[in-house]
């Protein structure tokens, strides 16, 4: 047992990793779907939707002829619409809401649909929307904001106040723009070419500047912002992975899962190694993200452990059925205890065996340890136990938080005046979308604190 | 099992489905193969004056999604040799003598071409002659087609030319193409002919080419109005052939109906409004010939349902049930409701009734559903949130008279009774 890479053949590379949803081959396959829709009012489509994509306008947009109207559609409420379309798990959001699905039918295929447009926009660059003028000196001249993070909602808030004149400055601590789109999403959901273009294709609206590598409180600091800029946006996202706190963990081949997804995004996939028999833990779409492609990476075993049970599982029942279908064994009601390793190398996982108690916090019934344990012969473990936000960085800049994540006012403001924040950093890590939608509202906020309409 | 036999002026066949004159007509293969498939009747493709075809010929409109909603064409008569059509006409009867055989004709307009084109055709043994007078396209310029049946005076003399020399039952097409096809009805009635049939096609423009800006269909970068038919035509159809049902003297002659049949419960509703069978075109050129198995089977069960042995026990059953508008009744008064089981939430009732009728229907904010119900009191039943809403029987009309006795509209004035205060 080992944990190594290059496993397979570039061709079987390819084959794992290719797109999980393919687009529409055909003009003609996007139209039958288009023709479908009914067109719904009040659509609840787009009440399920974080960003309020206006569903059935776009849908129709595709039906008539006028696919740069449907993708201008998207984009108005989702600059991110793309990714969104390949990202969302839309069997909980507008496909979940879809009416057909109330008369026992199949859902419209919404987001092959969004893709279909915005894909197009994509590629033939259509420039769907234009900067305005700066304002006159009389109503304050021109204005510049600094933002925090180059992920969903730094993007999406960019985006509003590029339209509406403002001069944007992005610092992003990574060498590249998009954030856990770009860096924490499974390869076969979406490309890094992909999420290259989409950022570019955001920023070809002009009047936004990314500065890469640029990491908060090390290369550069909110006082030194707050000084240059006349306000702030912090998108920063959560980085650190949930340590299981258990025995043994601190040993090579305990990998966390966003490091591992990282490393596959960023290094190509015979570059990262995998073990023969691999254990994640977790079952949220992080750890489905993980599990699927250490499998496709080549793994011969992958197991999904996970305390609670398939009932109150974070992942949707789509996720999970790519993670079945991937091979991917699942052990409900397990928690890790410890890991046992030896000269070095994974070679346990010993976890105990659970049973529900009482409802928590969030309303799910606990797990409850039973006080039986039992193992599994592991090489590798990878946590995927959630995401932590950066607690430090957070409260060495005074900024009010809940056990880290930030907590803003209804209008996005920190409790220091001039610095809003949004998205993940905020709500604890969410979905790509509910960022986005972040991002918007911030910017609404920014534009309000200038005094801009 | 009903009898779905047809006998239309004593020519027999084995349902009452034709098809028209038209492309699927024009020559011996097509022919053997639509028999070979069931269809009772062929109306041979107009046989007469020589032309020559254009390149293309159709066009269509498509709507939702589906192709051929409505259909139009700018192709002439027949453009074969005569003397080979009249060849392959015997050919047909003779392999297939239980179908009934009627020859389509438009001869150049003068007594003697008349003569002669129906002496060669009645000499094949075909059962029937129906004249054209409604082709709208190119044979019109030449004074033929439309232009004889937009005028009762001449079609009248050419019915009266055709009459002198028919040994075989004369069908007259009528043309759409008028402000009513009554007038021309009543004249070839008296003029003799046998029985009417109707209607031709519709001048038209399906549409434009948004990149050459060309109407369609396109002849190299120039169009021609073209005859509109296929489902769209229908109602249109419908209304024409109610208004020669009725007429007392169009009325007395058997009416062949045409004009949008696609499938059996088309041909039901036109032989409701008189029309003793119906002739199909563009829903063969759409699927192909085998259309007609469903068309027999879809009649028969139907006639099963509906207890009726043969297809003179419904034949004009529904003629009656159109009337004037001040003859409808005011006191009949239905109003929605929505079946909240059924319901799912699209809100296409609510909005076409708070933008186009009546503010009638209330929305309890959901999320994502919204609430839809009636607002019984606002409700005039006019039927529009039923035609919109997607589920079928979810929303139904439930009546409410007014009034318990009749009242119309010359009653109610003579009351001086309230009109709306709304």
């Amino acid at each position: 047992m080992s944990i190594i890479n290059n496993r397979l053949s570039k061709e079987q590379y390819d084959q794992n990793f290719s797109d999980i949803h393919p687009p529409f081959e055909t003009k003609d396959a996007a139209l039958v779907e288009a023709n479908r829709c009914l067109y719904c009012y009040d659509a609840p489509c787009t009440k399920s939707c974080p960003t309020g994509i206006n569903v059935p306008k776009f849908i129709k947009q595709i039906a008539s002829d006028n696919v740069k109207g449907s993708a201008h559609t998207i984009f108005s409420s989702n600059i991110m619409g793309a990714g969104c379309s390949k990202v969302c798990p839309v069997e909980k959001l507008c496909e979940g809401a879809c009416v057909f699905n109330l008369m026992e039918e199949e859902a419209i295929p919404i987001a092959k649909l969004q893709r279909y447009s915005t894909e197009k926009a994509m590629a033939n660059k259509w420039q769907l929307f234009e900067r305005k003028p700066y304002p006159s000196l009389e109503n304050g001249g021109r204005k510049k904001v600094a933002i925090v993070g180059a992920g969903p909602a730094g993007l999406s808030c960019a985006h509003v106040l590029s339209r509406e004149g403002i001069d944007v400055t992005i610092y992003e601590k990574e060498a590249k723009g998009g954030g856990l789109m770009t860096y924490g999403i499974a390869a076969y959901k979406v490309t890094p070419q992909f999420c290259e273009d989409e950022v570019n294709y955001i920023l070809s609206i002009g009047g936004i500047a990314i500065k890469y590598n640029q990491e908060l409180g090390k290369d550069i600091s909110l006082d030194g912002l707050q000084k240059n800029y006349d306000a702030v946006y912090l998108g920063i996202g959560v980085g650190l992975a949930r340590q299981l706190n258990i025995p043994g963990e601190a040993v090579a081949g305990v990998e966390d899962a966003i490091t591992f997804i990282y490393d596959i995004r960023e290094k190509g996939y015979d570059k990262v190694a995998v073990g023969d028999n691999v254990a994640v833990i977790g079952m949220g779409m992080t750890a489905i993200d993980a599990a699927t492609q250490a499998k496709r990476l080549g793994a011969n075993e992958v197991t999904l452990v996970y305390r609670r049970t398939e009932n109150e599982k974070p992942c949707t029942q789509e996720e999970l059925d790519i993670a079945k279908m991937d091979g991917c064994k699942i052990i409900w009601l397990a928690a890790p205890k410890e890991v046992i390793s030896e000269a070095g190398k994974v070679k346990q996982l010993v976890c105990s065996k659970m049973k529900l108690g009482e409802p928590d916090a969030s309303g799910r019934r606990s797990p409850v340890d039973t006080g039986e344990t039992f193992s599994l012969d592991v090489d590798m473990v990878i946590k995927a136990a959630g995401q932590m936000p950066f607690e430090t960085l957070v409260k060495n800049n005074n900024i009010e938080n809940k056990s880290g994540k930030i907590s803003i006012g209804k209008n996005s403001e920190t409790n220091i005046k001039g610095v809003f924040a949004g998205g993940d950093c905020v709500n604890g890590g969410k979905e790509v979308v509910d960022a986005v939608q972040h991002g918007k509202d911030g910017a609404m906020a920014i534009l309000s604190y200038l005094n801009i309409n | 099992m009903a009898d779905i036999s047809s006998n239309f002026l004593g020519i027999k066949s084995p349902n009452p489905f034709w098809l028209a004159s038209a492309p699927p007509t024009d020559k011996k293969i097509n022919v053997l193969r639509a028999f070979e498939a069931g269809w009772g009747g062929v109306v041979w493709k107009t046989l007469g004056s020589q032309v020559k075809n254009v390149s293309s010929r159709y066009s269509s409109v498509d709507f939702g999604g589906h192709k051929i909603m409505g259909f139009n064409n700018i192709e002439l008569i027949s453009d074969r040799p005569l003397d080979l059509n009249l060849k392959e006409i015997k050919e047909c009867l003779q392999l297939f003598p239980d179908r009934a055989m009627i020859i389509s004709l438009m001869a150049d307009n003068d007594r003697k071409s008349w003569h002669e084109l129906i002496k060669k055709v009645e000499d094949t043994g075909a059962h029937g002659l129906e004249l054209n007078f409604g082709c709208p396209h190119g044979m019109t310029e030449r004074g033929m087609g439309a232009a004889v049946g937009q005028d009762p005076e001449i079609a009248k003399m050419v019915v009266e030319w055709v009459m002198e020399a028919a040994h075989i039952p004369v069908i007259t097409k009528l043309t759409p193409n008028v402000h009513s096809p009554v007038p021309t009805g009543k004249a070839c009635v008296q003029a003799g002919t046998n029985a009417l049939s109707l209607i031709n096609t519709i001048q038209s423009v399906t549409g434009i080419d948004l990149d050459t800006l060309v109407p369609n269909p396109n002849v190299a970068g120039k169009s021609v109005f073209g005859g509109y038919c296929g489902p769209a035509v229908k109602p249109i159809a419908l209304k024409m052939l109610t208004t020669i049902s009725q007429d007392p003297v169009t009325s007395k002659v058997p009416i062949s109906g045409i004009g949008g049949v696609s499938n059996w419960k088309d041909a039901v509703e036109f032989m409701l409004l008189g029309a003793a069978n119906v002739q199909v075109c563009t829903a063969a050129m759409t699927y192909g010939f085998r259309i007609v198995e469903d068309m027999c089977e879809g009649l028969n069960n139907w006639m099963d349902e509906k207890g009726f042995k043969t297809l003179d026990d419904f034949i004009g059953k529904s003629v009656n049930t159109i009337t004037h508008w001040e003859d409808l009744d005011i006191n009949y008064h239905i109003i929605a409701n929505i079946n909240q089981d059924k319901c799912i939430h699209c809100g296409l009732c609510y909005i076409a009734c708070e933008d186009a009728s009546h503010q009638s229907i209330n929305l309890r904010y959901g999320k994502p559903y919204n609430t839809y119900t009636i607002k019984e009191e606002e409700c005039v039943g006019c039927n529009l949130c039923k035609l919109v809403c997607p589920v079928n029987d979810c929303i139904t009309m439930e009546e409410h008279r007014k009034g318990d006795e009749y009242l119309n509209w010359i009653e109610f004035q003579k009351r001086g009774l309230p009109l709306n205060d709304h």
